[in-house]
Parts: C-alpha cells; sequence; structure tokens
C-alpha cells in the first residue's frame, strides 16, 4: 500500500529541475535544444483562434432563416470590415432598404439557411510562453513548447495565490517568527519577491500590492484576512489565475505558523537574488504546490532520499494537523501494529519528540521535512 | 443482461484516482460471498502511466491473501483452472483520470438540458457545465465558456420530435465555432452525441459531422411527457470505453481483459442502488461523501436519479463546504464554542493538507460537522433534480391557479425505506452510531428508515458485476458490503418539549420518547423485530397523524434510533441551550466517548 504519511515539501538548496513550458494549443517554438534561455524570454507563440459573434441575419431583415440567400451580399469565408453591409433588403422601390452590417473586424465562418444566423470570427489572438526559468533547452516538444533544465534553490509552498512572477528577493522580516506588517514593506520593494516571517496580516498584503511588489513568500495567514483580500473565499484549492496584482506563497499553512527554518535561512541568504516564483496550487489529481526557484551555477547536491525509504527513526517531521500543529519534532519510535488514538479510530501512528516531551500521533498527520 | 452463469470465482476491480482495489468472490455452499480484499495505488500517472500496474499489484495482493493463483506471469487465468487457480470473470470500474467530463447543451434550460443532464449524471459523467438557450447567457458567453471547457464527451439534446427544429440547430453551430478540444490528447475528435428532435438530424450532420465524432441516438425528450434517457446513456458508455478509457494510459489493455465494459465508477454504483430498489420494492437513497464530490443516487417510485455535487467533499473542497453552507450553519452541530477564525483556518489546512485524520474528539466533531452539513447541501441539490418532468401539461382547477407552479420532487422522505451511506467519513467513523447520526441530521428521514454503511467501497464493483452476474452481486452486497447501521423511527411533527412525541411496544418493553429527544435501543443485526409505533396526536410515522403503524424493524449494530427530535429537526436558537441539546442528544445515543 502507499506510504502512511504525507511527503513533506521541497525544500532544496541545488537540486535539478525539469520545467515542461507547453502551448494550450500547437505553434510555433521559437527556440531549439540546447540554447540557453533567459526567464522571461518567450519561447513559442500560437494563435488562438478568434472570438466569434453570432449575427441574426433574418432577424434583422424581418425573414426565415431559409428566405435569407437572395439578401446576401458576402458569403462564407469573406473577410468583413466593421460597418460592412453583409446583406441587405430589396427595400421599397429601392427605399427603406434594411442593411445588416458587420459588427467586427473579421471572417465569416458560416451562414445558416435554417436559422438565418452567421458565425464571424475575430482575427487570431497571440498566445506565447516565456522559459519561466534561466536554463538550458533540454528537450524541444514540436509545435507545443520545450522542456528546460537548470540547478536552482528550489523552495515548495503549501499553498498560493496568483501566477507567474520573476523579481529580486527582499527578506524584510528579522526571524522566521516575525510578523509581515505594512510597515516592514518599503517602496523600494516594487518588482520584488517580499519574504515575511510567520504571518502576513491583509494591511500588509494591501501594502504589498501599493508598492507593486511581484510577490510575497510567508509562513502562514489567516483564512480570513485571505478572503477579505480576494474579495472572495476559495472554496476548492485550485488557484493561480487570480489577478489580485501580486502572487502570494504560503510555506507552513493557515493561521500564524513560523516559517520552516530552512526555508527561511535560503532566502534570506539569496537577499537580492532574482527568483521565478508561482503561486498557482492545486491539491486534487497531479498535485501542484507553489513555488520559489532559484537559478544557481555548478551542479546539483545529491537529491534528497528520505521520502524514497518512508519514514524512519531519527527523521524530522513536522506535525500538520490539531492538537500539536505546526510542531516540529523527531521520529523515536514507529510502532508496526495499529492503535487506538484519542478519537477510538485505529491507525497506524508514531512518536515524536518535540522540545519538552514525546508525543503519540497518527502517521497521516505527520510530513517529513528535509535536513 | 444477467446470464447467471454457475460462476465459482469472479475478480472485480475499481481503478479509483488514487486507489486501485480489487475484490474476490467466491460460491461456497452454493452462496456467493466476498472472499478477500486487496488494494494498490493507482498507475495512471507518471513514472508508471499503465492502469494495469495498479490493478496487477492489487489482483497480487488477493492472491497473497486468498491463496488462489489468479495470474500467470502478467495475464489473468480465465476461466478457472481448479478450486485454487484461476477465476470465471473479471469486471472493473473505473475513475482514475478525473472520470468522465461531460458538458450537457440543451434547449430549454428546465427541459430538455435538465433531461439532458440527467442522462449524462445517471452514466455516471460529472456534469462540467449545462448550456441552454435560455441560460441567461449571451451566445458569445455561450461560445468562450464551451471553448475554455476540454470535455470528455458533449451531450447535445433540444426540442421534441417533430417541432421547431430552429433552436436545437442554433446551439449546434454554438458548439461547431466554440470548436472545443478534447481533455486526453490533440489528435482525436472530440466525441458528441446527439439525442434531440429526430428532424433535425440531417441539419445537425452538417453542422458538427466534420469537425467532431458525432453519434445519434433516439431523442431524449420525444415528447414533452416522456423522457428517454437510456439510449443516450449507453451511447454514454460506449465511448467512455472506445474514446476516453482508451485515450488514458493502459486502459487498452484493460478492456482487453474484462468480460464487461468497463463502467465510471459512480455509473457503477448508480446501477446497483437501482437494481436493490427494484428487487426488493422499495425507496432509496445512496450516497458517496468524498474528498472532492458528494454523489447521491435515489431510486423513488422505480424512477432512478443521480447528482453529483462536485464541490461538496471532506477534503480537496472541504473548504467549500464551509463557503456553501456558512460558518454558522457548521458551528451550529458543535457542542463546544470555537472561534470563526480558529475554525476556518483548520479547514483550510485540512483543504491543503488532505490525507490528514482527526486526532481529538474535538477535531472528529467538527469533521463530523462539516460532514452533516456537506450532506444536508447534496441532498438539497438532489432534491431539485430529482423532480417529476417540467413543461408537461397538467389538467388543472381552478384552486391550482392560486398554487405557484414548481417543480414536484419525487424524493419522499416518507416512503424512503433505505439510506446506504459510503465515503470515509461514513463507513470509517470510529463508533457506528456516529455514521447513524450524520446520516440522520443530514438526511432526516420520516417515519420507518433502514439505515446502512458501504463497509470497504464495494458498491462499484457488484454495480458492474450485476450486468454479468446479478444473483451474485446482490447475494455480496446483503451479506457482505452492508454494514446494518440499524432502524430509524422518525415521528413527523411539531410539539412542545417534554410532550410525548411517541411511543414504541416492542416484544420485550415499551419506549417513549418525549418530543425533542433521541432514544437508541439495542437491537442486533440479524433481527427482526414486529413493533407497535403510537405517534402522539400531533404526530405522524407513516399512517396519518396519531394514528399507530404496526411493522417489523430490523437491527444493526447501533440498533433502533428513536427520533423524536421533530422534522424538521429544529436546533435551539440560544447558544448555551443548543450546545446542552446537543451533549444530551450525544449522549442518549453513546455517540462519544465520555
Amino acid at each position: 500500500m502507499a506510504h502512511a504519511y504525507t511527503p513533506g515539501l521541497q525544500v532544496a538548496e541545488r537540486t535539478v529541475i525539469h520545467k515542461e513550458r507547453r502551448l494550450p494549443l500547437k505553434g510555433d517554438v521559437l527556440i531549439k535544444e540546447g540554447d540557453t534561455v533567459e526567464a522571461e524570454q518567450i519561447i513559442a507563440r500560437a494563435y488562438l483562434p478568434g472570438d466569434v459573434e453570432l449575427l441574426n441575419i433574418a432577424g434583422q431583415l424581418g425573414v426565415s432563416g431559409d428566405e435569407i440567400k437572395p439578401y446576401l451580399k458576402k458569403k462564407e469565408g469573406d473577410e468583413v470590415k466593421k460597418g460592412e453591409i453583409i446583406a441587405e433588403s430589396k427595400g421599397l422601390f429601392g427605399m427603406f432598404k434594411t442593411q445588416v452590417k458587420s459588427p467586427i473586424d473579421g471572417v465569416i465562418e458560416s451562414i445558416s439557411f435554417v436559422t438565418g444566423q452567421a458565425i464571424l470570427r475575430h482575427p487570431p489572438q497571440e498566445v506565447s510562453i516565456k522559459a519561466y526559468i534561466n536554463g538550458t533547452v533540454e528537450k524541444v516538444v514540436p509545435e507545443e513548447g520545450a522542456i528546460i533544465r537548470t540547478v536552482a534553490t528550489f523552495i515548495q509552498g503549501i499553498f498560493g495565490i496568483g501566477g507567474e512572477g520573476y523579481g529580486e528577493i527582499l527578506p524584510v522580516c528579522s526571524s522566521p517568527d516575525e510578523t509581515l506588517t505594512p510597515d516592514l514593506i518599503p517602496e523600494t520593494a516594487k518588482g520584488k519577491v517580499i519574504v515575511g516571517g510567520s504571518f502576513v496580516t491583509y494591511e500588509a498584503l494591501q501594502r504589498a500590492v501599493e508598492v507593486g511588489a511581484t510577490g510575497v513568500v510567508v509562513g502562514g495567514i489567516d483564512a480570513d484576512d485571505l478572503r477579505h483580500f480576494l474579495g472572495y473565499d476559495i472554496g476548492v484549492a485550485i488557484t493561480g489565475t487570480e489577478k489580485k496584482g501580486i502572487t502570494l506563497i504560503v510555506t507552513e499553512g493557515f493561521g500564524r505558523m513560523n516559517m520552516a527554518k530552512k526555508t527561511f535561512e535560503l532566502l534570506t541568504k539569496y537577499a537580492g537574488r532574482r527568483a521565478s516564483i508561482n503561486g498557482a496550487t492545486q491539491i486534487r489529481a497531479g498535485v501542484m504546490r507553489p513555488e520559489v526557484i532559484i537559478t544557481q551555477e555548478g551542479e546539483a547536491e545529491e537529491p534528497y532520499k528520505g521520502w524514497e525509504t518512508g519514514l524512519e527513526v531519527g527523521h524530522l517531521v513536522r506535525i500538520i494537523r490539531e492538537p500539536y500543529f505546526g510542531q516540529i519534532g523527531r521520529v523515536v519510535e514507529l510502532p508496526p501494529p495499529l492503535e487506538q488514538i484519542e478519537t477510538e479510530a485505529h491507525v497506524r501512528i508514531l512518536k515524536v519528540k518535540l522540545d519538552d516531551k514525546v508525543v503519540t500521533i497518527p502517521r497521516a498527520n505527520v510530513e517529513i521535512i528535509q535536513g | 443482461m444477467s446470464q447467471e452463469k454457475d460462476y465459482n470465482a469472479i475478480l472485480a476491480t475499481d481503478c479509483g484516482s488514487t486507489t486501485t482495489k480489487a475484490i474476490l468472490i467466491e460460491k461456497r455452499n452454493n452462496e456467493y460471498r466476498l472472499r478477500v480484499r486487496g488494494e494498490a495505488p493507482t498507475t495512471v500517472e507518471a513514472p508508471f502511466e499503465d492502469v494495469t500496474r495498479g490493478v496487477l499489484n492489487a489482483v497480487r495482493e488477493v492472491e497473497e491473501l486468498s491463496n488462489r493463483d489468479i495470474l500467470e506471469g502478467e495475464k489473468i487465468v480465465k476461466p478457472a483452472l481448479n478450486e485454487r487457480e484461476g477465476i470465471d470473470t473479471y469486471v472493473s470500474t473505473s475513475s482514475a483520470g478525473g472520470g468522465l467530463q461531460m458538458l450537457v447543451v440543451g434547449v430549454v434550460k428546465s427541459m430538455t438540458a435538465e433531461s439532458a443532464a440527467r442522462a449524462a449524471l445517471g452514466a455516471g459523467a460529472i456534469v462540467m457545465e449545462t448550456i441552454a438557450v435560455d441560460d441567461g447567457r449571451l451566445p458569445h458567453e455561450k461560445i468562450q465558456l464551451i471553448r475554455h471547457l476540454r470535455p470528455d464527451m458533449i451531450l447535445l439534446s433540444g426540442g421534441v420530435d417533430g417541432g421547431t427544429i430552429t433552436h436545437v440547430v442554433q446551439m449546434a453551430q454554438i458548439i461547431a465555432a466554440a470548436d472545443p478540444k478534447p481533455r486526453f490528447g490533440l489528435t482525436y475528435k472530440l466525441p458528441i452525441i446527439y439525442a434531440g428532435n429526430k428532424d433535425a438530424r440531417d441539419e445537425v450532420k452538417k453542422i458538427l459531422g466534420d469537425k467532431f465524432d458525432l453519434h445519434i441516438v433516439e431523442n431524449i425528450r420525444p415528447r414533452l411527457e416522456e423522457e428517454n434517457l437510456i439510449p443516450a446513456r449507453n451511447k454514454i458508455h460506449e465511448l467512455f470505453m472506445e474514446h476516453v478509457m482508451s485515450q488514458a494510459p493502459g486502459y487498452r489493455k484493460l478492456m482487453d481483459w474484462v468480460d464487461a465494459p468497463i463502467m465510471p465508477t459512480p455509473g457503477a454504483v448508480g446501477l446497483l442502488v437501482h437494481h436493490v430498489a427494484k428487487k426488493r420494492g422499495i425507496d432509496v437513497i445512496g450516497v458517496d461523501i468524498g474528498g472532492a464530490t458528494t454523489d447521491i443516487f435515489s431510486v423513488f417510485k422505480g424512477t432512478f436519479n443521480r447528482t453529483v455535487s462536485a464541490n461538496l467533499g471532506m477534503s480537496y473542497s472541504i473548504s467549500n463546504v464551509l463557503v456553501e453552507a456558512g460558518l454558522a450553519n457548521i458551528k451550529r452541530w458543535l457542542p463546544f464554542d470555537i472561534g470563526d477564525a480558529d475554525l476556518c483556518n483548520r479547514i483550510k489546512n485540512k483543504m491543503i493538507r488532505p490525507t490528514t485524520i482527526p486526532q481529538t474528539i474535538e477535531e472528529l466533531k467538527i469533521e463530523q460537522a462539516i460532514a452533516r452539513e456537506a450532506l444536508r447541501l447534496a441532498f438539497l441539490h438532489h432534491k431539485t433534480m430529482a423532480v417529476e418532468l417540467k413543461g408537461v401539461q397538467r389538467q388543472r382547477t381552478i384552486s391550482d391557479v392560486f398554487i405557484q407552479e414548481a417543480a414536484k420532487s419525487l424524493i419522499n422522505m416518507m416512503s424512503l425505506a433505505l439510506i446506504i451511506g459510503s465515503g470515509g467519513v461514513l463507513s470509517h467513523a470510529p463508533r457506528r452510531v456516529q455514521a447513524a447520526m450524520m446520516l440522520l441530521d443530514a438526511f432526516q428521514p420520516e417515519g420507518i428508515t433502514q439505515l446502512a454503511v458501504d463497509s470497504i467501497f464495494m458498491m462499484p464493483h457488484l454495480g458492474v458485476l450485476t450486468t454479468v452476474h446479478e444473483r451474485a452481486a446482490l447475494e455480496v452486497f446483503d451479506k457482505d458490503c452492508l454494514i446494518r447501521l440499524g432502524t430509524a423511527i422518525a415521528p413527523v411533527g411539531d410539539g412542545k418539549e417534554g410532550e410525548e412525541a411517541v411511543k414504541v411496544e416492542l416484544p420485550n418493553q415499551t419506549v417513549t420518547v418525549k418530543f425533542g429527544e433521541i432514544n437508541r435501543v439495542p437491537l442486533e443485526e440479524g433481527q427482526k423485530v414486529k413493533v407497535r409505533i403510537i405517534p402522539g396526536r400531533k404526530f405522524d410515522v407513516g399512517n396519518g397523524r396519531g394514528r399507530e403503524l404496526i411493522t417489523e424493524v430490523g437491527g444493526g449494530v447501533v440498533g433502533l434510533l428513536i427520533d423524536a427530535r421533530g422534522r424538521p429537526l429544529k436546533l435551539p436558537e440560544d447558544n448555551t441551550k443548543r450546545k446542552e441539546t446537543l451533549v444530551k442528544w450525544f449522549e442518549s445515543v453513546d455517540m462519544y466517548p465520555k
């Protein structure tokens, strides 16, 4: 059976990242294998068929759908300009003509003699994708995009909002337990990724938007502050398309939660470096967590293997549910048989040494922390 | 159809989005029983990308536990060679890869579009969106919406046979203009089923025939008075197999292994619920509350309905239960005070870490409070879909003119005989009485209703098995799948606190329950007793107000729950009184440890 624990979030100083970058529809790939790319460089482009408009010709002429043919001045496939006549009635003695004009610049895609309607299509729209990270093109997916490889510091958050962004890292809190308040955010945070500590207030988020920051990375946020900031409540954890002028990455969870030590240290160490960030989160099938990527020179370190072996005595874990939510400790015992917990459920448990005591926790309620 | 062959060993799997579950059914002493169950992670996604890996792993677990050799290498040995080697038939369901996602298009929202949605839901699909001429969206908005969805399949309906074809043709044009792409793969054509006015078939073919993989079936609504869902439903199943499933990794192989078409998991559950209701001649509700969605199945007066509340669930979409129900509705089920911010944070934290479980009693009570609301909302949704056909002309008397016409719900809580609960929060509640109380509070059954839970989520397997061996499916359902919780006796009516609501005469005792109270009487599983139920003069248990009812009731692991808390169930508005009332109810049924 699957491992009965949550494989924590990845936080690594030097790891290899392969990013798949794909167009939503087929188009042109502008780079080739082996190319070096910059995060903000456009690497593929496509043209999305334009939006369509329905034009009720029969309705405007006051005839039925099968009667419109003689009145048509244009046919399927014709290009039209806004205001151009598509159909015209004969009128009375050549007067009082009714004209049906094109509401858009575009092409007549089809005309139906059943409904008496024409479908007009706007010119195509350009869609492009950027490299998102600095790196080299590992593989080109013809007509769709590419896979970019890089060695980078990689930090996964637990939840985020907003899409991709790039900016210089700007830590403003001095410790992982400090609250990010508006007064800590300087005007110079414009275009930067602000790093906070345990908690961000609603007012601080607003301040970050006001100064034009690219993103905020922080340990925790109150669910109510997030609702207030977004203007609505998030029901399902599928995010990334919010347009709030900022990308938010929460590294630990909801409520006041100290940012994990390693995460905070890495973000502080690389202050001033440019990072690629993405708040997109999707917790159902194909889990996607928000991320901070800081490209590094040189080779990657040995990848963390702790998750492959499963939980072991000595592993550092974070408790991810009440009553010890957010606390970090080491595994001291992993009894194999099922044990009864307070709810009377029989589950697999482990014992974790916290600062002052050893507690029993269901294995489902911890996640492994690297290091 | 069932051929009732003399099978001795049956293998069934359900390839869920996270786990593949296999069961082995054996015939012993002329009786079909569950022998063992095995499970393994589903392997549709990378790095495996082959669903059969997970199936083989689950089957290997079954082999180990049963001492029966089922596989020879990576091949299922069929038919059985002897009592220890091979199996006689193999069936499977699947909801891996997000299940079957459909777009439904009709002409009138409350008529053909609603019928089409019922057909899609009944087939086990998730309806991503329902689009109709009168849905309030402008044509370009409809087009925008369609082109952004990536359904597995579209069902287009509209118009009665012989009626006007203009509107349904218009909807076909809108689909053609939007040119939606299928969810899996850019290489194949998106299947569209046309089940509308037969006179529009040629026009629809002209518009959609080239761009899409168009299939034409009988009209879903040939006349206003008639709904004909079966041909569309069958076509959905067929296309699910041929197109959608075959695009998913490993399914072509799996399709060769099975002896009946692979069904979408919820479609199979629905089929089983339908079979059970038909066989016993009773009205049934089945509910499956999962992490992301809650499915409700009902059969009333022989009519089957299914709804999916796509964003009401206990993990991925738990936060949406809070959004839809509101904090106050969740908090009303808690016998203690908790700060709003604290509760909201806990719910959001469960959403982002969906695999965690409650460790404390307080956390368990919160989780079960949320489950009540998710179930209640999903049931409300179901009631709006499970209605008699709209648009049917009825003879009206002068008095009817003054009654606002509303769609008549098929759901009759008094005639409801059985509620089957499924899903972790119900099936794995530490005490079974907790599951019974969640069902009672959310559904509020009236009169006499049996309560049960699906022990190990076997209903999908048994549902698809009904298509090859109905007897085996129903025998196992009866003996191994259901855990009978017991029977609820719930008088309908409102009274004063302390007033006698109902008296129940059992063979060796008489129990009187006052209004506002609930009482639990032990009655073991398998036991059936005749009871005389005498309601107070303002209360009804099925025979009318104040009229007694003599009937037989079945026991279960919980026993009898005599629920005189009133229908509709009301909680005191005063916070202290409300908490006291909850504590009293919980204690009287022994719901939580002291």
